[in-house]
């Protein structure tokens, strides 16, 4: 239905020199700027007019944050290197480097499960107090982002021979727009690690 | 995003050769599971007006027990039960669900369902000259979210404690604690993301799928504000969905965001961390409820400025001026979200800053608003029931705003805070004003939508009715607000000493809303009426100019029968030395 009804899917309309998706992801973009940035807000609020607010190093987990934060950058390089990949045609180290992307997600969570439980374990819960609960809610919700992002990308590391047959561009189109969503994840935790676990 | 995923049925169309000419929808497929634009627009159109008189029949409770406080409720008294209306007389608790309920419902499954969902996305893609929207599945998925948050919403009457009952603004730490916040939350969180949605849709559409020739100051002007309204959802939404989910948080998981230390709830004290700040809330609230004000009356000024050029057979006043002001509009709406809050204790340096921020805004409307008037100069109007909708709009909507300019200075506003004064004044924005605009929509579009014009007679009737009880809701509650009757009280300022000489205008107010709500029959006969009986139209029964009116009506899937490529400029009424009154933008030079 659509490719008849549908312009600019494939290729960019030449006054705009954009595709329809891109223009849309970088809306939604917008949108979770928007989104944590809000959070971000709420945060500083919070804890500007608290009597008293923890060092997040004395609470939480600073070693595995780190880690953490150099698995998902690692995610983000090998996610442009699938969408290089892609560029040149190399089906197989598209699949590696996706693959990679996918797992270092699974490693991102399984860390940060770890860290959740360690929490639970000590009765450190959203209840405790407020610096505990906007962890949990920031942290959650950026989990959840990461989950999305994963489902996302190991959509197009299973369907990807099916698009190679029918349309390459398409699904290099579509995965640059989901690697722009994975970058943002990434960024996101960038700005989440300083403030929770180091100031 | 859609092009891989076809279903069965569409690759079998695809199979002939043909695509859909000879593909039949089954009733599903074409009624309910539609990625057409136009059957999602009527989908939120129905629903949209559905939840419109749903919403007023609540007020018309509430109206009541103002105008009558402790008198049994007649005829539907007894029906709603002992645990709500004792004896038919309505506790305070029900009073406060349906008060919350009113305004939820108006302002997220009513009037911006219609405006955005239902005119938008049956009327922009059709006047950009697509054939769709730019990502029609996702467009379906919104549909879909916005109809179980509505479905949700409603279901929250059903549940144990009831609907919400902290007012559709929600401040903490009274909803925090109160019964039914929770469902209102769920609710609210899909109705947003099904707003995020269309409003991605929406931009994109515009931007990319307009056809040749359609440059951007070749829109007509319901094209703009649709789609700066569609950068407030995408922006403005965000920061609530953060405060829902923050609300939540403190309701399920015990946390005390919105709780400050040492609150004391029937005698005790809450047994909670506390530490939390109840005005973080009403900053993300207002984030978003301010510029949602601006969701509902852009979309409604975007009509009038279709409906009214048509019928003064004139070019819009001020065409480039309107375009900028509306823009301008759009950016400053994200800065004067405080002016709600004058009364919080907030500083008087924020304060100054708002209220300047304020003054401001009501520059551009004023343009947008004279430019409206100054059209109709020296035209040859045309009375139809659209265009008598959308005249009353500019006096309706220039009360609203004209009553607004005391409550955005912060001296004023000290005296008229949480008074009649300020739902008169927000009631004329959107009551009168956007819901005139929406009706003059609903007129003027009928006919492309279903081939046939409503009854003119009927529609004059429902407008007259419709203008006049309007106005005698909503007046009265100025007076009422100046001498001093809170807008929040169960029996309608009785029990205020002071404020004895006004309360007959409850009566007014009251008797007028039910009239008007009797009046509202004419339109859903005339509605349904019409789609049957209705005399019978071409393309463009109006004379109109903009591009929608070249498709067929009712439009075919995929809408136009051949492309359509623009000349000029949408508004080319009356040109000179023409042969006739009109000449369409299609229309070859």
């Amino acid at each position: 239905m659509s490719a008849e009804l549908i312009p600019y899917i494939t290729e960019a309309r030449p006054d705009t020199g954009l595709t329809n998706g891109k223009i849309g992801i970088w809306c939604f973009l917008a949108s979770e700027v928007m989104l944590f940035g809000a959070f971000f807000a709420s945060y500083i609020v919070l804890r500007t007019s608290a009597v008293e607010w923890p060092h997040g190093s004395s609470i939480l987990n600073v070693p595995l944050a780190t880690v953490n934060t150099v698995v998902l950058i690692s995610s983000s390089v090998t996610m442009v290197m699938a969408w290089a990949s892609l560029m040149r045609n190399d089906l197989s180290k598209y699949r590696l480097f996706l693959g990679l992307t996918v797992m270092f997600g699974f490693c991102f969570l399984g860390i940060k499960t770890v860290e959740y439980s360690a929490k639970f374990e000590h009765g450190l819960l959203p209840s405790t107090n407020n610096f505990m609960a906007i962890y949990f809610i920031m942290t959650g919700l950026h989990g959840l982002h990461v989950i999305g992002g994963m489902i996302v990308n190991a959509y197009f590391l299973f369907a990807a021979p099916s698009y190679w047959e029918h349309d390459r561009e398409l699904l290099a189109n579509r995965v640059e727009n989901s690697g722009l969503f994975w970058h943002f994840v990434d960024l996101v935790w960038i700005f989440l690690f300083p403030i929770l676990y180091l100031l | 995003m859609e092009a891989r995923h076809e279903s069965p049925a569409h690759k079998h169309a695809a199979d002939h050769g043909h695509g859909h000419a000879h593909h039949e929808p089954g009733f599903l497929e074409k009624y309910i599971f539609s990625t057409d634009h136009k059957t999602i627009g009527l989908q939120y159109a129905v629903t949209a007006l559905f939840f419109l008189m749903f919403g007023f029949t609540l007020m018309m409770m509430m109206r009541w027990q103002l105008a009558y406080p402790g008198v049994p409720m007649p005829l539907i008294g007894g029906l709603l039960g002992e645990a709500r209306m004792p004896g038919g007389v309505m506790t305070p608790d029900f009073y406060n669900e349906l008060g919350a309920m009113h305004g939820t419902i108006m302002v997220f499954l009513g009037v911006v369902p219609l405006g955005v969902g239902g005119f938008g996305n049956y009327v922009l893609p059709l006047q950009i000259g697509a054939k769709d929207m730019a990502f029609p599945r996702l467009n379906m998925i919104s549909y879909q979210f916005f109809f179980v948050g509505g479905v949700m919403m409603m279901a929250t009457f059903f549940m144990p404690g009831g609907a919400a009952q902290s007012g559709w603004t929600s401040y903490p730490p009274l909803s925090d604690i109160n019964p039914g916040q929770t469902g209102w939350i769920v609710s609210m969180i899909f109705i947003i993301t099904s707003s995020l949605l269309g409003a991605i849709n929406f931009i994109v559409t515009t931007i990319q799928l307009r056809t040749k020739g359609m440059s951007f100051w070749r829109f007509p002007f319901f094209v703009w504000a649709q789609f700066v309204t569609s950068f407030l959802l995408l922006l403005a939404f965000p920061p609530l969905e953060v405060g829902a989910f923050l609300q939540l948080m403190d309701r399920v998981a015990g946390s005390s965001f919105f709780l400050p230390s040492g609150l004391v709830v029937s005698g005790q004290i809450l047994p909670v961390a506390g530490g939390g700040n109840p005005l973080l809330w009403q900053h993300l609230f207002w984030f978003l409820a301010h510029p949602e004000v601006y969701v509902l009356i852009l979309p409604a000024m975007g009509i009038v400025a279709e409906v009214l050029t048509n019928n003064t057979r004139k070019p819009l006043w001020g065409y480039t001026a309107m375009v900028y002001s509306i823009i301008f509009l759009g950016f400053m709406s994200f800065i004067v979200w405080a002016h709600h809050m004058f009364m919080t204790g907030m500083g008087s340096g924020i304060a100054a800053f708002f209220q300047t921020t304020t003054m401001i805004i009501s520059v551009p409307s004023v343009v947008i608003l004279a430019a409206l008037f100054l059209s109709l100069w020296g035209g040859s109007i045309r009375f139809t029931t659209p265009m008598l909708f959308a005249l009353a709009f500019l006096p309706m909507f220039g009360i609203g705003g004209l009553t607004g300019l005391p409550l955005g200075l912060t001296s004023s506003d000290i005296q008229l805070h949480d008074t009649y004064y300020v739902i008169g004044h927000f009631h004329y924005v959107v009551a009168p004003g956007t819901v005139m605009a929406f009706f003059a929509g609903l007129y003027y579009w009928f006919p492309k939508a279903t081939g046939r014009k409503m009854s003119e007679t009927l529609g004059k009737a429902h407008f007259w009715l419709t203008f006049i009880c309007m106005n005698g809701v909503f007046m009265p509650m100025f007076w009422l607000g100046l001498a001093g009757v809170s807008r929040r009280l169960y029996d309608g300022g009785a029990s205020y000493a002071h404020a004895q000489h006004v309360l007959w205008l409850n009566g007014v107010s009251s008797w007028s809303a039910w009239i008007m709500g009797a009046a509202q029959l004419l339109f859903i006969f005339n509605f349904f009426w019409s789609m049957r009986r209705g005399e019978k139209v071409d393309r463009n029964p109006w004379n109109a100019t903009t591009l929608e009116w070249e498709a067929p009506s009712p439009p075919p899937h995929g809408n136009f029968v051949k492309d359509v490529v623009v000349y000029r400029g949408p508004y080319d009424y009356s040109p000179r030395g023409y042969s006739s009154d009109f000449r369409p933008q299609a229309q070859e030079a």
